[in-house]
């Protein structure tokens, strides 16, 4: 055998045994202690001691969602960061970027994750989503031609939907901040 | 044993001992040639090989020709009949077997004096103390996460009081024409995790074009499973390996591509889709293997200079070949961040422990969180957690001694390892 030992005591001085945490669990650790997250949004985490699933709360400040509660699940799973974590919103409502069942169209979600981005740069994403509806990328396609056809109308029904009011007959869960 | 077995057997070893009786130009400086170097190699050495699969199969098969005697091979699958146009050494017989037991069978039954040990096994359902029996470890895994996993399980089994824990890892992975080989020697060389914002990110799709404006056979698909099973399927997990779920996204699928007027779906297309199978090429694992268990030869034998420290190969047009050092990342999550021992009065709780890192200049840390392998000791934020964690910073320091226990903090480059004494 080669003798690596010899090696070993040439490239470091007492480095030290490290402890068993997995990759994926301290990615997330450093992640989510680093979050940045401003007054209009907040993590819940249903076991604290488990990292890898919580839920993202963003409630707007401003734009058509004003006023909304939105509340999303993130599973991340024990490949992270070389896959995505899997993001939900828990609510069925009223949106081009987001469909009845939850699913959310986020480039960087998807397609475009890369294990250099972290969950702050998924948290602004998701929260853009809210400011500016995008109807160009539509995943509710109804939503999106309401806002291209027109966007007071789109904005009126959208504040009906939070309100838990349906939208052309299509009803919504009540999403108002309390 | 019959008589042409036993010549082919010396025959196989002639070639190799022309390398092992005398030194060459490129041999280590450590390398002695003759007895104890056949006697190592013959009869002591003890490999791992992870996989029975494309590249475990020519691995085993290639490192028992060398003269390896004591192999041990781990595989988790069963034998699929797609798998039989590559994985030579399973026949339609075999088909639903595990894989590892009948690469070993096969190998002990065409190569005398040579003991292959199988494991049906996930490589996670064994520990340190399994691991640590063996000189070598050699990898033919089509996994990220596992490949993580062992990178991970060797690189903290290195103990600084034992030479025997250090364990080179010789990883191989194929990916249709393209291939690469690296020799790993946990926390000396770059390790695995380093490497891992090179690797091709799984194909997905924008969710937004599988909903409304399919384009590609891929993308009816995706929208089958990705949105239609859930819709209909709330509660219940959709199963890659079972052919009633295939089925049924089948269906979906080509429903859709009518829709469209979009060809080209199918079982097989499904089933790759899905399961994110990516062509596996008979002999890019053939050409990977070859290097592997080169490399592991090498290493086992000190005759030449291994690779250091990773070798790709592009064969999709023509032959190419490119040999380079991986550096080691300061900000790997596995060997980045410096290690350094800590020394706390009993007396010390938590607290104490924040105050001291905090006052460290050279690790400029403001807001340090902490964690061990029971889970977390202290986190800065979001406040749930912080507030979860902080009747953990009245605990004293004698609980951790001994233990490490890791810091993360937004200006350390990854991490720290604290070992508290």
């Amino acid at each position: 055998m080669i003798k690596i030992w010899s090696m070993k005591k040439e490239a470091e001085n007492g480095q030290k045994k490290k402890p068993k945490t997995s990759a994926a669990q301290l990615r997330v650790q450093k992640d989510i202690t680093e979050l940045e997250l401003p007054s209009t949004m907040s993590t819940n985490f249903p076991n604290p001691s488990d990292l890898l699933n919580f839920e993202l709360i963003i409630q707007p400040d401003e734009g058509m969602y004003k006023g909304g509660s939105f509340k999303f699940t993130f599973n991340i799973s024990n490949n992270y960061p070389h896959e995505a974590p899997k993001v939900k919103l828990t609510q069925k409502i009223y949106h081009p970027n987001l469909d009845h069942q939850g699913n959310v169209c986020l480039n960087i979600l998807r397609e475009d994750w890369k294990p250099v981005l972290n969950l702050n740069a998924l948290v602004v994403g998701l929260q853009y989503l809210f400011l500016e509806p995008n109807a160009e990328d539509p995943l509710n396609k109804d939503a999106a031609n309401d806002l291209l056809r027109d966007r007071n109308q789109f904005k009126s029904w959208v504040a009906a939907s939070m309100s838990g009011k349906p939208v052309k007959g299509e009803p919504y869960d009540y999403v108002l901040a309390r | 044993m019959s008589h042409g077995n036993g010549q082919a057997h010396t025959q196989t070893h002639a070639h190799v001992d022309k390398v092992l009786e005398k030194g060459g130009p490129f041999t280590d400086e450590y390398f002695q040639a003759g007895k104890d170097v056949k006697k190592f190699l013959r009869e002591q050495c003890k490999v791992l090989i992870i996989g029975a699969g494309g590249l475990g199969c020519e691995i085993v098969a290639n490192l028992a020709l060398t003269g390896f005697s004591d192999l041990h091979i781990i595989d988790m699958d069963t034998i699929d009949v797609s798998n039989l146009n590559r994985q030579f050494l399973f026949r339609s017989s075999d088909v639903g077997k595990s894989k590892a037991v009948a690469a070993a069978d096969f190998v002990m039954k065409r190569i005398p004096n040579v003991k292959v040990t199988a494991h049906h096994n996930k490589i996670q359902d064994f520990g340190d103390d399994f691991y640590m029996q063996f000189n070598l470890v050699v990898c033919g895994l089509d996994s990220v996460e596992a490949r993580r996993w062992i990178n991970a399980t060797l690189y903290n089994m290195v103990d600084d009081d034992n030479p025997e824990s250090l364990k080179p890892l010789i990883d191989g992975g194929t990916e249709g024409f393209k291939g690469q080989s690296r020799v790993i020697l946990p926390t000396i060389s770059s390790c695995y995790e380093c490497s891992l914002d090179m690797l091709t990110p799984p194909t997905t799709f924008p969710i937004c074009t599988i909903a409304n404006t399919p384009r590609l056979p891929e993308h009816c698909i995706e929208w089958a499973s990705v949105l239609e099973w859930p819709k209909v399927f709330p509660s219940k997990k959709l199963d890659n390996d079972d052919p009633d779920h295939i089925e049924w996204l089948l269906n979906k699928s080509l429903t859709r591509a009518t829709e469209f007027n979009i060809e080209g779906v199918n079982w097989s297309l499904v089933q790759g889709v899905v399961k994110n199978i990516i062509p596996s090429v008979a002999s890019t694992n053939a050409i990977i293997a070859a290097s592997c268990c080169n490399e592991a030869f090498k290493i086992a034998t000190t005759t030449a200079a291994y690779l250091n420290n990773y070798m790709m190969f592009i064969g999709n047009e023509g032959v190419f070949t490119y040999t380079f050092e991986h550096q080691k990342r300061e900000s790997c999550v596995v060997c980045g961040g410096e290690t350094m021992d800590l020394e706390v009065k009993d007396e010390m709780i938590v607290e104490d422990l924040l105050e001291i890192l905090k006052q460290k200049a050279e690790f400029q840390v403001r807001k340090p969180s902490l964690s061990n392998d029971q889970g977390n000791i202290y986190l800065q934020y979001p406040p749930q957690l912080e507030e979860y964690t902080r009747q953990n910073l009245s605990k004293s320091l004698s609980d951790y001694k001994g233990q490490t226990i890791l810091v993360t903090d937004a200006n350390l480059p990854f991490k720290l390892s604290l070992r508290l004494v």
